[in-house]
């Protein structure tokens, strides 16, 4: 079994698959990719099952060889990506030779890549998951420049005859996000929910996988209590005493003490994901229940 | 109880005490219906994470309801003995607090049965409620690094520190028992509903 090489590992890349749900009893998040609709086309376009294990790679500026070639596919973010210098096209099945270089420049649409390996990542899978969890320090640690990581072995699925995915860049521009209210809205003025609603927000840069910070005017509480720590999942909205809200994201703390004004929908979580820092967010009520 | 909502994919039930918040996450989780994919207990709180492709929010919303008339399950629950050496840095000064001597604390620390309310904070971080009369604020200024092992007092609860971390809780005591372990099967000593006791260590 040949390995993967991180030549170059960039400033911050995971292993992820989907995750660990069903231990925040037990004090664990589920963590897994952020964007997860990414991470199962990428396993698709190479005939992995859907829960094999892929590199979530952020912001690009990382590069992998192997001694054997390789079937991969990159999804998520779109930017420079080339294989022996050939530009590939994202979310495409793509043969990398042996010893040929697969670099992924700076992100110019989106910030997460996902790069799957035919056979995915067989990293040593910890509480029945290779994803790394950032806040709770399990799972496989960052790469580093030069790591070699195992490969799993070929599939019995074939690559699938796929010659084009219709799946457009993440936007450049303002990006919609759905919510329902959350469970103590009631701890916040009517003025914080339109402001919730309707204000120019934007993506902070001191964003990571345990929450997405948002910049904005601050949300007033009409209810100055202190709230007892309370269960918590990815998309919950929680506001911190200074009125700033933070939308949590796969490595958040599983319980956490700080109201939560809002919950963006499931659906919404990838695109979040993928959103820059500085970025207009705008957020928009769900319908139906 | 209350239930309040938490999204497309889950609801809070919210009640009034402690205890109350106990008792029912023991009935919903003997009781949990498919689609029913997690249940986190708190402080107050059990959310309940649901697949909505199996059961609806207003069914989900309807079985925390029902559940909840439901009185404490009986039966006996696992326990676990951890042993201490009541050696904290806080020991004296949580004791002084309290109004009592440091070995009337650590007679009534290690002479209670605690009961693990909920897991947060860090994997296998047990919250555990036990006797009235033990209840101290956090200290005013967290710690950078509390050793793993330490043996805390904070609100109402007691806990360990599984591993190192910064915290606020009032330290008296330190033990050697491994509290999570990720490579077990069961990689929390402490789970929700177990009952813990404290054994004395010289």
């Amino acid at each position: 079994m040949s390995s993967l090489v991180a030549v170059q590992a960039g400033p911050n890349t995971l292993v992820q698959d989907l995750g660990r749900p069903g231990l925040a009893h037990l004090g664990v998040g589920s963590a897994g990719a952020m964007d997860r609709a990414a991470l199962a086309l990428a396993n698709r376009l190479v005939g992995n099952a859907p829960d094999a294990a892929g590199l979530e790679i952020l912001f690009g500026n990382a590069s992998f060889a192997r001694d054997a070639d390789t079937w991969i596919a990159a999804t998520g973010a779109w930017g420079s990506v080339t294989a022996g210098g050939r530009a590939i096209p994202p979310n495409t099945a793509t043969l990398l030779a042996a010893g040929e270089t697969l670099l992924f420049g700076q992100a110019a649409n989106g910030i997460r890549y996902y790069l799957a390996v035919r056979g995915g990542i067989d990293a040593p899978p910890v509480l029945g998951s290779r994803s790394r969890d950032t806040l709770a320090g399990i799972g496989p640690a960052p790469l580093v420049d030069g790591q070699s990581i195992p490969i799993g072995p070929e599939p019995e699925a074939p690559i699938p005859p796929v010659d084009l995915v219709p799946v457009d860049a993440p936007t450049t521009g303002e990006v919609t996000l759905e919510l329902r209210p959350g469970p103590r809205r009631d701890w916040f003025t009517e003025e914080a929910w339109d402001v919730l609603m309707s204000a120019n927000l934007r993506v902070s840069p001191r964003s990571d996988r345990s929450g997405i910070r948002i910049e904005g005017p601050a949300l007033k509480r009409s209810n100055a209590g202190e709230l007892p720590s309370e269960g918590m999942l990815p998309g919950a909205i929680q506001v911190s005493p200074d009125g700033a809200p933070t939308i949590l994201a796969v490595d958040h703390p599983v319980t956490g003490g700080y109201p939560v004004i809002a919950v963006i929908t499931d659906e919404s979580l990838d695109a979040l994901s993928q959103v820059r820092p500085g970025q207009p967010i705008r957020f928009r009520l769900a319908t139906g229940r | 109880m209350r239930v309040l909502p938490f999204g497309d994919r889950a609801v809070l039930a919210e009640y009034d005490t402690l205890a109350e918040t106990m008792d029912a996450f023991r009935a919903l989780d003997a009781a949990r219906p498919s689609g029913v994919q997690e249940l986190v207990p708190a402080a107050r709180t059990v959310l309940a994470r649901i697949d909505p492709a199996l059961i609806s929010l207003r069914a989900a919303e309807q079985w925390l309801r029902d559940t909840q008339a439901i009185h404490a399950v009986t039966g006996i629950s696992e326990s676990v003995t951890i042993p201490v050496r009541y050696d904290g840095p806080d020991l004296a000064y949580t004791a002084e607090i309290l109004g009592m001597s440091a070995d009337e604390l650590i007679s009534r620390h290690s002479g209670a049965e605690w009961r693990c309310a909920f897991i947060g904070f860090a994997p296998g971080f047990a919250y555990l409620a036990g006797p009235i009369g033990l209840e101290v604020p956090r200290r005013a200024t967290s710690r950078q690094a509390v050793p793993a092992g330490s043996v805390g007092l904070a609100g109402e609860f007691t806990g360990i520190y599984p591993r190192s971390s910064p915290g606020g809780w009032q330290l008296i005591g330190t033990t050697d028992a491994v509290l999570w372990d990720e490579t077990r099967e069961h990689p929390s000593t402490i789970a929700p509903g177990m009952t813990v006791r404290f054994e004395v260590l010289p």
